[in-house]
């Protein structure tokens, strides 16, 4: 039983570098309470292999694009594309499809299908299906949090909706998160630690979750702790300024794209309004034709146009509410989550700044400070730098999704007046094609 | 019915006006008609207050009729321009005028004395600058429709009513057409009671039914899509303020994102004028609605005539029966006077020779009279379906200039919603 109709499997990202990375990621096992700021490395220090040596072509046969100038290896090129975010390795690709509809006694809860492909060696296989529900995908987002908590975690889709307004097993709402999920899971591949993060891996590959789930209790939150006993009432002596202009940025972010959420949906609305009203107009026009003699074929051409300009407009609010709204919902939520990191780095820095005051207290002359207090300056330190780099990350990734979107937008538009245009400009002849008059 | 004068003819305010002289001028060309030899503009609107017969103060707009004579010999000479002010209420005297001395003519109407099918952005208030002025373009419209009809264009009333401003009024009202409009309750008699309605005009009047019908729907609809269209364009207009606020936080996306609402400004902006030029096509749309009722007007008057004409023949009938009665002495049917004449004796023979001649010269009248009758029915059935079928072509081809000029505004509208959105999608790619 499917719940949507599962279209064709989206084809796999093909392009880009494929240079492996043999040496598995110094942080993907490591507890991040012993990093360093150093041992947090950028994606581009670490020399890729050179692409000779290695499969040209998928696990699955995928012949790997080596047209794209961006496939070449050599090092330089690979250096000069750093920056840029398609020039990063890509050896994981995950793809969330076929959602499908399962009805027990106890619940009723959709699953989808969750297909790993990778060269990575932390990987027993190239090729992994697995099927996933909602819930999966929470239990992975929690436990990257927990084990990652210097760094910003994608978001997942509302996990409520309000009953009776959306139809959770509705087709187009199965779609919507479908496609949440799936960029939820492209986004931590496409993240240099977080893609190699053990829980990633476990729920990427494992047969049954469950079981790792109930392992995974006794370990609960070991970091989480640690940063809880400081009260939420310090107040720091001196956040980093980018962090503040961040926290003001944010607020501001998060307003704005509020605002831009509600125009759209009011935009869908009265679009759909208006197309109620198109599609009583059209009809008009063909009932006048029946009347008349001369002027039915004019008539007619006008409903028809009508018509079709009824279909281009209802292309276009669909396009805006599936492709649209979803982008604007996840950078809503994405702020979110940035805001919690932010008040997770201020608790650390607290807690920093705290021990620090109590050894100053104790002796005035500080000849040596606690390795304690090391510890916890390190950790300040560590979670400014992985903070630091996923901002300036997630600043990148905003500004090509928002280039994306709001060019599309405006190409969704261009489309629809494209097509009313062409509906116009052919009845132009059927209008002008005047039959002899006496 | 005196009216019904086989050809039309030029009616002359100063004749009997019960009987418009019969001065037959049947106009051979459209070169002859008034549009060709003057031009007529109604040029300015004004304001203006006045009184009342009942001496109360009340508003009125007055427009400015000016008319210049066309010489086409004498290309360099320039005739002057004559004006004068007429207001609204005398337009409608002088059609319903026309409506009454030519009833077998599809006269044009009037533009609407309030505004109707408005979108709700548009105000529906008699004074609106905006109201006044596409009013002013309908009442021009009519003139010009009246000057080129090749009936009425050469009527007195309305040449005056161009030319003359003082004592029009009163010229009009001797005219005494008002005593051959026909009163409601007649008309409708009529509708009820005709026996043997002409085929052609059942069906004409029921398409002008139909057509009024629908094109009232059109124009309802029509309103509001317009409104809806608005709404979806000023929505818009939004982004363009969130835009500008947004681009204030950002570095890079800043400048792209700032330009970007400003052409959503000029989006939300745009559909002002569009919409404006489009109610122009309303008030085409209008006019057909309106004519809908002229061209019923006209069956009407056919109903009527056709009314009259078995009212005689009844009569004539029920007339003849009665004298062939008389004359044979026998009583087909059971009669009251059958009973009479049973009861009280019969009549003298002279008594009967009396009524008999009575009747008979009753019946010659009546038999006259229906012939005369099923003459004017015949007149009037051939010149009024002449003129229908002048409209039917006049219609063919307005409707279709006005569709024409409709798609064309959709054409505009597309290509300005395309600049716009390209000009846009070019800020968002520098973002």
């Amino acid at each position: 039983m499917s719940g949507a109709a599962p279209g064709a499997p989206k084809p796999l990202p093909s392009s880009g570098p494929k240079s492996l990375r043999e040496m598995p990621h110094p942080l993907a096992t490591s507890s991040s309470e012993e990093m360093g700021p150093a041992l947090s490395p950028s994606p581009e220090l670490l020399l890729p292999r050179g692409a000779a040596d290695k499969d040209l072509s998928l696990p699955n046969g995928t012949p790997v694009d080596t047209s794209s100038p961006a496939s070449s290896s050599s090092l330089l090129n690979r250096l000069q594309l750093d920056d840029d975010l398609d020039g990063e390795t890509r050896d994981l690709f995950v793809t969330v499809d076929d959602p499908k509809k399962h009805v027990c006694t106890m619940e009723t809860y959709i699953t989808y299908r969750v297909t790993t492909k990778t060269t990575r060696a932390e990987f027993d296989l190239p090729e992994y299906s697995v099927r996933r529900r909602y819930q999966d995908f929470d239990w992975l987002r929690n436990k990257l949090e927990e084990s990652q908590p210097t760094h910003l975690i994608p978001p997942l889709p509302e996990k409520f909706v309000v009953k009776g307004v959306v139809d959770r097993f509705s087709e187009e709402f199965v779609e919507t998160r479908r496609k949440a999920l799936d960029k939820f899971l492209k986004r931590i591949t496409d993240h240099p630690v977080l893609s190699f993060n053990e829980h990633f891996n476990v729920f990427l590959t494992a047969k049954d979750l469950n079981a790792y789930k109930k392992q995974g209790m006794a370990l609960l939150s070991k970091m989480g702790e640690s940063v809880k006993y400081v009260t939420g009432g310090y107040k720091l002596r001196s956040r980093p300024l980018e962090f503040a202009a961040i926290g003001e940025y944010l607020d501001t972010f998060s307003l704005k794209l509020g605002t831009i959420d509600r125009i759209a949906q009011r935009i869908i609305k009265e679009q759909l309004e208006y197309l109620v009203e198109l599609r009583e107009y059209g009809p008009v026009y063909s009932t006048w034709g029946g009347l008349e003699v001369e002027l039915s074929e004019p008539l007619e051409g006008v409903s028809a146009c009508i018509g079709n300009c009824c279909t281009a407009l209802e292309e276009l609010s669909e396009d805006m509410t599936e492709d649209f709204l979803p982008v604007l919902r996840e950078y809503i939520l994405y702020s979110e989550s940035m805001k919690n990191v932010l008040k997770k780095r201020d608790q650390v820095q607290a807690e920093y700044e705290a021990k620090l005051e109590a050894v100053a207290l104790k002796k005035e002359d500080r000849p040596k400070v606690p390795t304690d207090v090391e510890k916890c300056q390190d950790r300040v330190e560590c979670f400014n730098a992985d903070l630091k780099a996923d901002m300036e990350r997630w600043q990148n990734n905003k500004r090509q999704d928002f280039r994306q979107l709001l060019m599309g937008m405006a190409d969704k538009n261009i489309q629809y007046y494209e097509k009313c245009l062409t509906a116009w400009e052919s009845i132009i002849p059927l209008l002008q094609d005047k039959p002899e008059t006496k | 019915m005196e009216s019904s004068e086989a050809e039309p003819s030029e009616s002359r305010p100063e004749e009997d006006g019960a009987a418009p002289g019969s001065e037959p001028q049947p106009p051979d060309t459209m070169e002859d008609c008034l549009a060709k030899k003057m031009e007529i503009t109604v040029s300015e609107a004004e304001k203006r207050t006045g009184r009342n017969a009942m001496n109360m103060q009340e508003t009125y707009t007055a427009y400015l009729i000016e008319t210049r004579a066309v010489e086409s010999q004498n290309e360099g000479q320039c005739s002057p321009v004559d004006s004068l002010w007429r207001r609204y209420s005398e337009f409608e005297l002088l059609r319903n005028y026309l409506l009454v001395t030519y009833p077998h003519i599809v006269v044009p109407p009037l533009p609407e004395k309030r505004a109707d099918f408005v979108w709700h952005k548009l105000s529906a208030d008699n004074m609106d600058p905006d109201f006044v002025e596409r009013r002013r373009i309908g009442l021009e419209n009519f003139l010009l429709r009246v000057a080129s009809h090749p009936v009425l264009c050469q009527d007195k009333i309305f040449y005056l009513f161009l030319t003359q401003e003082g004592g029009w009024k009163e010229m009009v009202n001797e005219t005494g057409f008002q005593l051959k409009a026909d009163s409601r309750l007649k008309a409708l008699n009529a509708t009820f009671r005709v026996k043997n309605p002409d085929k052609r005009f059942t069906e004409l009047k029921h398409y002008s039914d139909e057509l009024q019908s629908v094109i009232s729907h059109l124009l309802r609809v029509r309103a509001r899509v317009a409104d809806r269209l608005y709404g979806v364009y000023k929505v818009h207009g939004n982004y363009g303020r969130v835009f500008s606020e947004w681009s204030a936080i950002e570095k890079e996306m800043g400048d792209g994102l700032q330009s970007a609402g400003h052409h959503m400004d000029v989006y939300a902006a745009s559909i002002d004028d569009i919409l404006e030029e489009e109610e122009h096509y309303a008030d085409q749309l209008k006019e057909y609605l309106f004519y809908a009722e002229a061209l019923r007007a006209v069956c009407r008057k056919h109903e009527l005539m056709q009314y009259d004409l078995e009212m005689a023949a009844q009569d004539l009938t029920s007339k003849k029966q009665q004298c062939e009665e008389l004359a044979t002495g026998t009583m087909r049917t059971f009669s009251l006077k059958g009973m009479t004449s049973k009861l009280f004796g019969q009549e003298t023979p002279e008594q009967r020779e009396a009524k008999i001649k009575v009747l008979e010269e009753q019946i010659q009248e009546g038999e006259e009279q229906l012939k005369s009758k099923n003459l004017e029915g015949r007149d009037f059935v051939k010149s009024a379906w002449a003129d229908i079928e002048r409209f039917k072509e006049q219609k063919n081809r307005d409707l279709k200039e006005a569709l024409i000029s409709y798609a064309v505004m959709q054409i505009s509208m597309c290509k300005k919603g395309i600049q716009v959105w390209t000009n846009a999608k070019e800020c968002f790619s520098k973002m």
